[in-house]
């Protein structure tokens, strides 16, 4: 499993769609000579350099991770691997477990009675179990944005202060920066720079939920979590939360729980498939979407059940 | 569980299944019309591909409205993606059939050059392809499309030997065979075009089978030794 994500992320070229290696090397060098010699030299070098790189930028591990609900095994033995800065798109029919592992990266499952849970999740090498680690610094670093957006009953402005606020930064300046840079970063502000101290119930659904986005990004997470972050919204709403995933992956690692199945083909770099709480294929989304390789993810995303 | 997206893909495959049975029809009547020196066959292939024309666009348009509206995913998207390329190779093999009516419209005013066997041989090669290539897809049955694939070679040397017969034999020897020669020589280039054309069906077919693009690659291929019992 592991070789395979690895070698699937190392053939993804960023930019093309053609693999560069085709392109002859007059065009690709604009004239450069370089002998066959130094050329392999060169690929097997750059790599060695992706591979440490890839080694190194595993922003999540999930190692034989189990999660009980009383008697009740929601999940059974996960082990998947998620590179920094990339999107990771969760699907499977209800009740597979999906929002449950969602939910256990800032360990929002802690608050149910009853919950039991083996194995590791380290997040930047940090284990998140650990009993020495505090919950709320966690929850700092992986923020979450639910189906149904929910803004405090505040002022636009306060929704998005408010986690600085908690945390103890008192510097306005500050604070007005980081809430400005939030909304932008959202993509919301050019329609709310106006109206900044306004109810955030005035909002439009489709702004509600970027204004949570907002919120979430406001105290600078590393991991976004999304639980169905569209699914209530109209498609134009919709459209703008996806493009502003697009956006935000360049600075966040993010994992997005939907069950329409065409968003995580869009948004995701990785797909994965669960089903009855165990993790059936995880690979590249291209691949999960035109090649999958078990008969069951292939039904699944075709519609045959679910 | 029998999905709407599937009866939809079987009017998809029935009527690629109609259209494949139509050029081959006008393989038939291409060469027929030319063993007989009948220009009034030669012109019906020419007049029928309007048809073919139209089922083309059809066929397209549908394929098309559902992708539009199913968004499918996997194998139906690859069966889909594949029905569109067999499409519209049919279509170029049918505009051959007319590029070949129109040598035999050329030559049925004179006399003909030698007793045609390898061409008529070639023919019936590029019918047997085409209808093995449909079929496999129909079937789904990749070692038929690898067959059909590998088949190809044959074909192509059929095709080199008639040439080189015409020009050496003929046209080298006497200066006035020539406008004989020639629309011969085209007609058999665009047979061997035509078993090109199923070829590229095969490997599609492939592609939908298997997910693995073959195209381009086909020194890659082999024959599969008989397989150990497994």
């Amino acid at each position: 499993m592991t070789k395979l994500y690895m070698e699937s992320l190392k053939e993804k070229s960023p930019k093309s769609t053609i693999d560069q290696s085709t392109i002859p090397d007059a065009i690709q060098d604009r004239g450069k000579s370089m002998s066959d010699k130094d050329k392999q030299k060169k690929d097997s070098s750059a790599e060695n350099t992706k591979r440490k790189e890839l080694t190194e930028n595993l922003k999540i591990t999930v190692r034989n991770f189990n999660f009980y609900y009383g008697p009740m095994q929601a999940l059974k033995n996960i082990n998947m691997e998620v590179v920094t800065n990339t999107v990771v798109g969760i699907i499977g029919p209800s009740g597979c477990g999906k929002s449950t592992f969602l939910r256990c990266f800032n360990r929002m499952n802690d608050t149910i009675a009853d919950i039991r849970y083996e194995g590791d999740i380290h997040i930047d090498g940090q284990h998140i179990f650990d009993k020495n680690l505090d919950v709320v610094d966690l929850r700092r670093k992986v923020g979450m944005v639910f189906q149904k957006s929910n803004p405090f009953p505040k002022s636009i402005f306060e929704n998005v202060a408010y986690g600085m606020k908690i945390n103890g930064v008192k510097d306005k300046n500050k604070i007005a920066a980081t809430v400005e840079r939030s909304l932008k970063h959202a993509a919301i502000w050019d329609e709310v720079k106006d109206r900044l101290n306004k109810s955030a119930f005035a909002l439009s659904g489709g702004q509600q939920q970027r204004l949570c986005i907002a919120r979430a990004l406001a105290v600078e997470p590393q991991v976004l979590l999304l639980d169905e972050p569209a699914s209530a919204l109209d498609p134009i709403a919709t459209s703008k939360i996806e493009e502003l995933i697009h956006e935000l992956k360049k600075d966040y690692t993010i994992l997005i729980v939907t069950h329409n199945m065409q968003q995580a083909a869009r948004v995701s770099d990785y797909t994965a498939f669960f089903m009855l709480g165990e993790l059936y294929e995880y690979d590249q989304t291209n691949k999960i979407f035109t090649n999958p390789s078990r008969k069951i993810t292939e039904d699944y995303v075709t519609g045959r059940f679910g | 569980m029998e999905r709407h997206l599937d009866e939809e893909m079987e009017i998809v495959k029935n009527d690629l299944l109609k259209m494949g049975i139509m050029v081959e029809e006008a393989i038939q009547n291409s060469i027929e019309a030319l063993k007989k020196q009948d220009a009034r066959l030669a012109s019906k292939v020419i007049s029928d591909d309007e048809r073919i024309d139209e089922m083309d666009n059809q066929i397209e348009e549908k394929i098309i409205d559902l992708l539009a509206l199913f968004q499918p995913f996997a194998g139906d998207l690859r069966f889909l993606t594949t029905a569109m390329h067999i499409n519209s190779e049919l279509e170029r093999i049918a505009d051959l059939t007319v590029n070949i009516s129109q040598r035999v419209l050329e030559l049925s005013e004179q006399p003909m050059l030698k007793p045609l066997i390898d061409i008529p041989k070639l023919a019936a090669r590029a019918k047997h392809m085409v209808r093995e290539s449909i079929d496999s897809f129909i079937k789904h049955d990749e070692k038929q499309a690898l067959d059909v694939i590998l088949s190809d070679k044959e074909s192509n040397q059929l095709r080199t030997m008639v040439i080189q017969e015409l020009i050496y034999d003929y046209m080298v020897k006497d200066a006035s065979t020539v406008t004989r020669a020639v629309p011969l020589l085209l007609l058999t280039r665009d047979l061997e075009r035509i078993c090109d054309h199923a070829t590229a069906i095969a490997e599609d077919v492939i592609y939908m089978v298997q997910a693995k693009m073959v195209k381009h690659h086909r020194a890659d291929l082999k024959k599969p030794k008989s397989q150990k019992a497994e």
